[in-house]
């Protein structure tokens, strides 16, 4: 069992780390500059589960030794997201979101209140968490109409498997400008983005 | 992947290591997340000096893939001293192909000019900034000027928009115009002409602004609301030229003076030498084209 428990920690990594993570940012950078828009990532990265490839391949992106990662309840289960970080990115792993650079969210359903994690000072606004949150979708859910910096008119994104009351969460962080949190949603094999810029209205559909 | 890895034995690819990378690409998400906003980050020494373009070189890069095709201006011009150096620099550290066509380019790094021709959605624009705090010239405290970014508190500006009108009967202030980024921050727009600034405004091209001396970085989302400051009855006005490119003829275009002889001879000719020579190509012909200067 422990064999096999470190073949999963071991494995996974980028092929190409270089050349992974710059393309794998690039879609990341993309789905930020111009939030509602879904950019593809293909399969790079495979983690414990539940992380999907998408998240993993965000996670070595983005994530090392300065970046402190807070992980839900769904990726602490058995510990093995936490060592599959330590192993490929070298990033610590928190327990006190108000600590963390980033937060791997595994289960969306479960996104609660964004109060815990670090939204900033109104002199420091980047010294803020961003949330990768896992949701199955991007194009299933109920239409979110997005409007703000990064988009021309207004852009719908349909994100499945985010709480009822996103939108208000949402909403409450928008209010907080120049602070708050930035989210990445990370769906198979695509990735979307939501800046603390981008205000959401709920469509009916 | 047409890289050898022989070829690249002393550097990585694009010069900066990994995590370096890495964390001016947090540095780049957390600019474009707060339009305007001057991320500090932590610039690296650079295998040229700081006001060469250091900021920009890195934030370049960060971003560059082997897919892309990079274009560096200097003044609007691809031929000058540190647009072939930088152009050199990717072409041999990151083996990107590079070009001077404006529509052919992914990225394109600049110094102090945005191109005449419109930027498209699939393309960056980088800008190399010296000093990225607009107010600094007015207040030299950092902790003083991050206050006032903090508290939106901006009269000092407006103070020296004014003394402008006091002192010359118009606002003075013809490069470096400080734009306002969605109704929020004030922002350098690195000293690019006044002329530029309303191309920055709701531009489809992301923009992405370096400092590598002052340690900071900031940007401008595509679509984004930016608006050059100004008094009602004093609106801002760009810089408008009494004649066309002596080259090209080209109307409502940037153009540099050009000193032809001791007697006071001059030309005015476009600063974005690719629109110019398009121009030319296409048959365009100014005054001085067939004479003295032109073949």
């Amino acid at each position: 069992m422990a064999m096999q428990s470190n073949d999963v920690i071991v494995t996974g990594g980028f092929d190409a780390p270089v050349f992974d993570a710059q393309s794998v940012f690039r879609a990341l950078m993309d789905a930020m500059a111009r939030p509602g828009t879904v950019q593809a990532i293909a399969p790079r990265a495979s983690a414990p589960a539940p992380l999907g490839s998408v998240a993993a391949a965000l996670a070595l992106t983005l994530c090392d030794a300065d970046t402190p990662v807070w992980l839900d309840s769904a990726s602490t289960q058995d510990g093995a997201v936490a060592r599959w970080l330590g192993f490929h990115a070298g990033a610590p792993v928190t327990d006190d979101p108000a600590a963390a650079a980033f937060a791997l969210i595994g289960d969306g359903a479960s996104l609660g209140s964004f109060d815990r994690f670090a939204r900033g000072t109104q002199d420091y606004p980047d010294r803020s968490a961003a949330l990768i949150v896992q949701v199955p979708d991007l194009t299933d859910g109920p239409a979110l109409t997005l409007t703000g910096p990064g988009i021309k008119h207004s852009a719908t994104l349909a994100p499945s498997g985010l709480p009822a009351r996103f939108a208000t969460l949402w909403a409450d962080n928008h209010a907080l400008f120049p602070r708050g949190i930035d989210m990445v949603l990370a769906a198979p094999g695509a990735v979307a983005a939501l800046p603390r810029t981008t205000r959401i209205a709920i469509t009916e559909n | 992947m047409t890289m050898q890895p022989t070829d690249l034995a002393t550097y990585n690819f694009a010069y900066l290591d990994e995590q370096t990378k890495r964390m001016i690409r947090r540095a780049i998400l957390k600019a474009i997340a707060i339009p305007g906003y001057q991320v500090p980050f932590a610039s690296r020494e650079m295998p040229m000096p700081y006001g060469w373009g250091t900021g920009g070189v890195q934030v370049t890069a960060s971003i560059i893939g082997p897919d892309d095709t990079l274009k560096v201006i200097d003044q609007g011009a691809d031929d000058t001293t540190n647009a072939v150096s930088i152009r050199a620099f990717f072409a041999k550290v990151a083996e990107v192909s590079t070009t001077t066509s404006t529509a052919d380019a992914t990225i394109i790094q600049t110094r102090h000019r945005i191109p005449e021709e419109k930027l498209g959605e699939g393309q960056i624009l980088v800008y190399q900034v010296p000093i990225p705090e607009p107010l600094r010239f007015l207040e030299p405290r950092e902790t003083e000027t991050r206050k006032m970014h903090a508290l939106e508190d901006y009269g000092l500006m407006h103070v020296k928009l004014y003394e402008d009108i006091a002192r010359n009967g118009h606002i003075a202030t013809t490069y470096a115009y400080p734009v306002k980024i969605e109704g929020r921050y004030v922002m350098d727009p690195s000293p690019t002409p006044k002329f530029d600034n309303p191309k920055m405004d709701q531009s489809e091209a992301l923009q992405l602004f370096g400092a590598g001396r002052e340690k900071r970085i900031y940007a401008v989302p595509p679509y984004t609301s930016v608006v050059s400051l100004d008094f009602e009855d004093y609106p801002f006005e760009v810089n408008r030229f009494d004649q066309p490119c002596a080259l090209c003829g080209a109307e409502g275009v940037y153009l540099d003076e050009v000193v032809l002889d001791d007697r006071g001879g001059r030309m005015f000719v476009c600063s974005d030498t690719d629109h110019c020579e398009k121009r030319r190509a296409a048959g365009h012909k100014g005054t001085m084209a067939g004479g003295e200067i032109g073949q």
